[in-house]
């Protein structure tokens, strides 16, 4: 019962998702979380529980063949960094156009272009806004830390099912190659084809049976007046997931005059820069979104009356700290720092930034 | 009129039927334009999944183009796939359903141009799977713009002049290609103009479905294919064009018949 072992963010990505009964993860080599597959492949799950890992010829083909498992409410997932997610970005449209669930991890490097491969968190626009074409959003979480790579796998699967969306698990290379203390789940069994037929019945591409209507799985409608109503439904579906799917850590803020927003990795080092700042007199608390879409907007309004400021730490050029200006809506002032291309700011740092930025300026 | 119809109901009595729709083909009415062989194709599609028993077991792939619809009028189960990706949906559903019947069907632009990289690899991995290919020397849907596989000299909106080699290349002759691909099993091209060649490219289409339930690899038939729209041509003109211009550049037959190769044919020594 919970097994503990010392991993890779990236291996347990790998474990999590045969331990949780994952169906299948098709996936195509790219720094830094090529361990995914590696992991996968060394595991040969497929002797085990049956699930199916296959190295596809290009990132456009993983997310078209997991469209064409999760299409038959298979638990299918793929695994990517910052280029080959905008490969998959058509695919990903796709996916959220016909309703099907899956889970998509992006262990993201610096960009634009080929970029580096040293960690970046610069594709927050990208998971949060959609990233492809149309109006549509994925169910996106930030795991901070080894244990919550594994823990978004299971949760991924459950999400994705309960809203039959595509789940995005935005990290960074830094969570991705750090390793540490993971308590892993036990092996579940894959689903049955009865209990598939149970949760999924209703839409999967399964082979139709003559008493049945056929199944289509499409994003394609012709007539607007129908077409609208798609889009209103998928919007109301993300509007449930707003009221219902909610997650953050709020550290020290109850008295806090100062609070720093920051997810993934750069919320790690922002708990310590809280450590150093009350030890010199400074009350400064920190919210750490969990989930990026929905964004954690209702807290951040309402410590926007109570605080001097909010700043926004994140290893990109400052995309998050827009949400949180819209959350804030002008009651306090809320800015950004931030460290690109690879750089990760010492807690010290983002410190001394919150002086420069906030309490001085 | 009156007399004509009475005439007609007395011949309509199962006793005179010679021939029937499959069921598997349902009453839709098809957008294609007429003289359009996707319609054709469709019903072959229809008629051997019924013959072979296989609704229940069978999940179709449609693509982005004509096509498109597909789903509209074979009565199974179906996933609509994005520009050039059938192949990677179909090996998807295929991987995690080894043992139902999986096939895509996809235009030329789709399967030989955007999706070239898709269609390779899956033959190349020797998915036991059906693909069908309808090559009609242009890009139907969106209004008749040049194909890989367009002719060299024929006008398409973009090619008003004509295809030309220095600019455009060469009519891509994939099937060619995937037939020296170690993972197809059967590759072969048809055509639908006479009731002769629909009767073949049945045949070739049933015998695709059944080396899929052999596992054998791919199987993959083109049939070679008129677009009167695209062609602006009448229907009887544009079977007279494919045979004159096309079936030179096309020529029909079976291009390879056996099995997925050997795997120790390509094993490192050691
Ligand atoms: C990514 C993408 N690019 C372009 C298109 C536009 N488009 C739709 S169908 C098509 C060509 C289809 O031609 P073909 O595959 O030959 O099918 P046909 O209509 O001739 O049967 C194109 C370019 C699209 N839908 N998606
Ligand atoms: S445009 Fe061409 S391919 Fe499309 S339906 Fe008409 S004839 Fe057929
Ligand atoms: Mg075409």
């Amino acid at each position: 019962m919970g097994e503990l072992r010392l991993m890779k963010g990236n291996e347990v990505i790998a474990i999590a998702a045969i331990r949780c009964g994952g169906d299948a993860y098709f996936g195509y080599p790219i720094t830094p979380q090529s361990e995914v597959m590696e992991t996968l492949m060394a595991e040969r799950p497929w002797e085990d529980t049956g699930m199916v890992v296959l190295q596809a010829e290009s990132e456009i083909a993983s997310i078209n063949m997991v469209y064409g498992a999760a299409g038959c409410g298979k638990r299918v997932m793929t695994s990517s960094s910052s280029p080959g997610i905008s490969l998959m970005a058509e695919g990903i449209s796709y996916m959220a156009g016909s309703e099907l669930p899956c889970v998509i991890v992006n262990v993201q490097r610096g960009g634009p272009g080929l970029g580096t491969i040293q960690p970046s968190q610069a594709d927050y626009n990208q998971a949060t806004k959609g990233g492809g074409h149309g109006d549509y959003s994925l169910l996106v979480l930030a795991p901070a830390s080894v244990q919550e790579m594994h823990d978004f796998v299971v949760l991924g699967f459950e999400l994705a099912f309960k809203y039959r969306n595509p789940v995005m698990i935005l990290a960074d290379g830094v969570i991705g190659q750090l390793m540490e203390k993971v308590k892993l789940i036990d092996q579940r069994p894959r689903w049955t084809n009865e209990q598939i037929a149970e949760i999924s019945g209703s839409w999967i591409t399964v082979g139709k049976s003559k008493n049945r209507k056929k199944h289509v799985i499409t994003s394609l409608e012709m007539d607007s007046s129908i077409m609208e109503g798609n889009n209103l439904r998928l919007q109301e579906k993300y509007n449930r997931m707003k009221a219902e799917e909610v997650r953050f850590e709020a550290i020290e803020c109850d008295d806090a005059e100062y609070i720093l927003v920051a997810f993934g990795s750069a919320a790690r080092i922002c708990q310590k820069t809280v450590q150093i700042a009350r030890k010199k007199g400074v009350k400064v608390g920190l919210i750490r979104p969990i989930t990026l879409f929905p964004f954690p907007e209702k807290i951040i309004s309402e410590y926007a009356t109570k605080v001097k400021g909010f700043l926004s730490v994140e290893f990109n050029a400052g995309q998050m700290v827009n949400d949180i200006r819209l959350a804030v809506n002008g009651k306090t002032r809320v800015e950004y720092f931030g460290r690109m291309g690879g750089i990760i700011p010492p807690p010290d740092e983002v410190e001394v930034a919150l002086h420069q930025k906030l309490i001085k300026g | 009129m009156s007399v004509l119809a009475d005439r007609i109901k007395e011949i309509i009595k199962p006793e005179n039927l010679v021939y029937a729709k499959s069921p598997v083909l349902n009453d839709d009415i098809m957008h294609y334009c007429p003289g359009c062989s996707h319609g054709v194709v469709h019903r072959l599609i229809a008629e051997v999944i019924d013959e072979m028993g296989i609704q229940d077991q069978t999940i179709g792939v449609s693509p982005v183009g004509c096509s498109v619809f597909a789903y509209k009028y074979i009565d199974i189960d179906w996933q609509e796939a994005a520009h050039g990706r059938a192949p990677a949906v179909a090996t998807g559903i295929k991987r995690v359903l080894p043992d139902k019947y999986v096939f895509s069907y996809q235009g030329d632009g789709d399967l030989a141009a955007i999706g070239t990289a898709e269609t390779f690899h899956a033959v190349n991995r020797g998915e036991n799977i059906v693909m069908i290919f309808i090559n009609n020397a242009i890009y139907g849907m969106t209004g008749g713009q040049m194909a890989p596989t367009t002719l060299v000299g024929q006008i398409t909106s973009t090619t008003p002049y004509g295809r030309n080699v220095d600019l455009n290349g060469y009519p891509l002759k994939i099937t060619e290609l995937l037939a020296q691909l170690p993972g197809a099993a059967y590759v072969t091209r048809q055509s639908v103009q006479n009731p002769a060649a629909v009767r073949k490219a049945k045949k070739a289409i049933r015998k695709a479905f059944e080396v899929q339930a052999l596992k054998k690899g791919t199987a993959f038939v083109e049939v070679v294919s008129t677009c009167s729209s695209g062609w602006k041509l009448n229907p009887v003109d544009s079977n007279k064009w494919m045979e004159e211009n096309m079936f030179p550049q096309y020529p029909l037959g079976d291009l390879k018949d056996s099995s997925r190769a050997d795997a120790d044919l390509y094993r490192i020594k050691g």
